[in-house]
C-alpha cells in the first residue's frame, strides 16, 4: 500500500514541478496521470504493486468531491445573485455535451464498423 | 502549560472533527443511496454536501475552518487523478479497438461543453470572473481548479460549479439515455465521463460496470483536452 501511495504522490509531484517549471497549461495531476500510463506501458509489472490501493481510492471517488462541494457556503452570494443563469448554463451545457458526445461516439463507431465490414466481405 | 496545551488541543481536535464529520456524513449518504436502489436523485455527493452545508450554517462555522479538516480528503483528488491511469491501462485493448469513436466523441463532447458553457454564460450576461470560473466545468475538480486559477477565475466557485455539473450529469444521464433508447453502455458511459467527470463516472459505475470503465476513460482523457481547449475558447468569447 505504501509503495502505491508513494508512487502516486511522486508522479503528481513530478507533474506539478514540470508544469510550473516549463509553464505548461496542463495541471500537475494530469501530467502525473500521463506519466503513470506511460510507466505502465514500459513496466507492466508495476500494475500488480499499485492496483489494489489505486482501486480503493477510485472506488471512493465520490467522497473526495464533498469538501470542494461544501464550498457552496463560501460562494453563496455569487450563487444567490446569479442562480438562474448559472443553473440554466450548467443544465443546458451538460445535456448538450452528453448528447454531442454520445451521438458522435455511436456515429463514428458505425462508420468504422461499416468500413471493417466492407473489408471483411 | 495551559496555553500550549490549549493550542495543541485546538490544532488536533478541530481538523479531526470536520474530517470525521465529512467521512461519516458521506458514508450515511452512500447508505441512503444504496437503500433507494441507487436512484438518480439520491446522489451521495449532493446529499452529503447539503447536510454538511446545513451543519456548518447551524454551527456558524466559516468554510476555511471546515476546510482545515476536510483538506485531507480534498488533497486526495490529485493522487486519484494520477490513479485514473490504471483503468485506462487495464482497458487498453478496448481503447485501441475503439480509438476512433472515442477520440471523436472526446473532442466533440469537450468542445461542446466548453463552447456552450462560455457562450451561454456570456449570452446570459454573467460577470467575466464567473464566466472564467464556469468554463472548465465538465472536467474533473483538480484539473478544473488548476485551469480556473491559471486563467483568473475564482477557484472555490469553480469547485462548486464542477460539483454541480457532475451532480446534474449524474442525475440526468440515466433518464436521458433511456428516453433516447441508447443502449450502448460504452457510448453512454463515455459521454457522461466527458460531460460530468468523476461524479458522472461514479454514477455510471452504479448503473453498469462497462459504462463505468468507459466513463473513467472519458473523464481522464477530457482532463487533457479541457486544459488545452478552455483557454482557447475563452479567448474567442472574452
Amino acid at each position: 500500500m505504501l509503495n502505491a501511495i508513494a508512487l502516486l504522490f511522486v508522479l503528481q509531484l513530478v507533474g506539478e514541478v514540470s508544469a510550473r517549471s516549463m509553464g505548461l497549461p496542463v495541471p500537475g495531476p494530469v501530467i502525473g496521470f500521463a506519466l503513470l500510463a506511460s510507466l505502465l506501458t514500459v513496466r507492466p509489472d508495476v500494475l500488480l504493486k499499485i492496483e489494489g490501493t489505486a482501486r480503493t481510492i477510485l472506488a471512493h471517488l465520490s467522497l473526495l468531491f464533498v469538501p470542494a462541494g461544501v464550498g457552496v457556503v463560501a460562494n453563496i452570494d455569487v450563487l444567490a445573485d446569479n442562480w438562474l443563469p448559472i443553473t440554466a448554463v450548467l443544465v443546458l451545457s451538460t445535456v448538450f455535451a452528453m448528447l454531442v458526445s454520445v451521438y458522435t461516439f455511436l456515429y463514428v463507431e458505425r462508420l468504422a464498423g461499416a468500413q471493417e465490414g466492407a473489408q471483411d466481405g | 502549560m495551559g496555553d500550549p496545551a490549549k493550542i495543541w488541543s485546538y490544532l488536533t481536535t478541530e481538523p479531526l472533527w470536520w474530517l470525521s464529520c465529512t467521512i461519516v456524513i458521506y458514508l450515511a449518504a452512500d447508505q441512503v443511496s444504496k437503500r433507494v436502489g441507487r436512484h438518480a436523485l439520491a446522489n451521495p455527493v449532493l446529499m452529503a454536501v447539503c447536510v454538511m452545508a446545513v451543519v456548518l450554517w447551524m454551527t456558524e462555522t466559516p468554510y476555511w475552518r471546515y476546510f482545515e479538516g476536510a483538506q485531507f480528503i480534498h488533497f486526495l483528488l490529485g493522487p486519484a487523478t494520477v490513479a485514473l491511469a490504471i483503468p485506462l491501462y487495464s482497458n487498453r485493448s478496448t481503447i485501441r479497438r475503439l480509438v476512433l469513436p472515442m477520440v471523436a466523441a472526446l473532442v466533440a463532447g469537450s468542445a461542446a461543453a466548453a463552447v456552450s458553457a462560455v457562450g451561454l454564460s456570456v449570452a446570459f450576461g454573467l460577470p467575466e470572473q464567473v464566466v472564467v470560473s464556469i468554463s472548465p466545468k465538465s472536467t474533473t475538480a483538480p484539473v478544473a481548479i488548476g485551469i480556473s486559477d491559471a486563467l483568473g477565475g475564482i477557484t472555490s466557485l469553480t469547485a462548486v460549479l464542477v460539483i454541480l455539473t457532475g451532480v446534474i450529469g449524474a442525475v440526468i444521464v440515466t433518464p436521458l439515455m433511456n428516453g433516447l433508447r441508447i443502449r450502448d453502455w460504452r457510448a453512454r458511459g463515455f459521454a457522461v465521463g466527458v460531460a460530468a467527470h468523476g461524479i458522472g463516472t461514479a454514477r455510471a459505475f452504479q448503473v453498469n460496470e462497462v459504462a463505468g470503465a468507459f466513463a473513467g476513460i472519458g473523464m481522464a482523457l477530457n482532463a487533457l483536452v479541457t486544459s488545452v481547449l478552455v483557454p482557447f475558447v475563452l479567448g474567442l468569447f472574452l
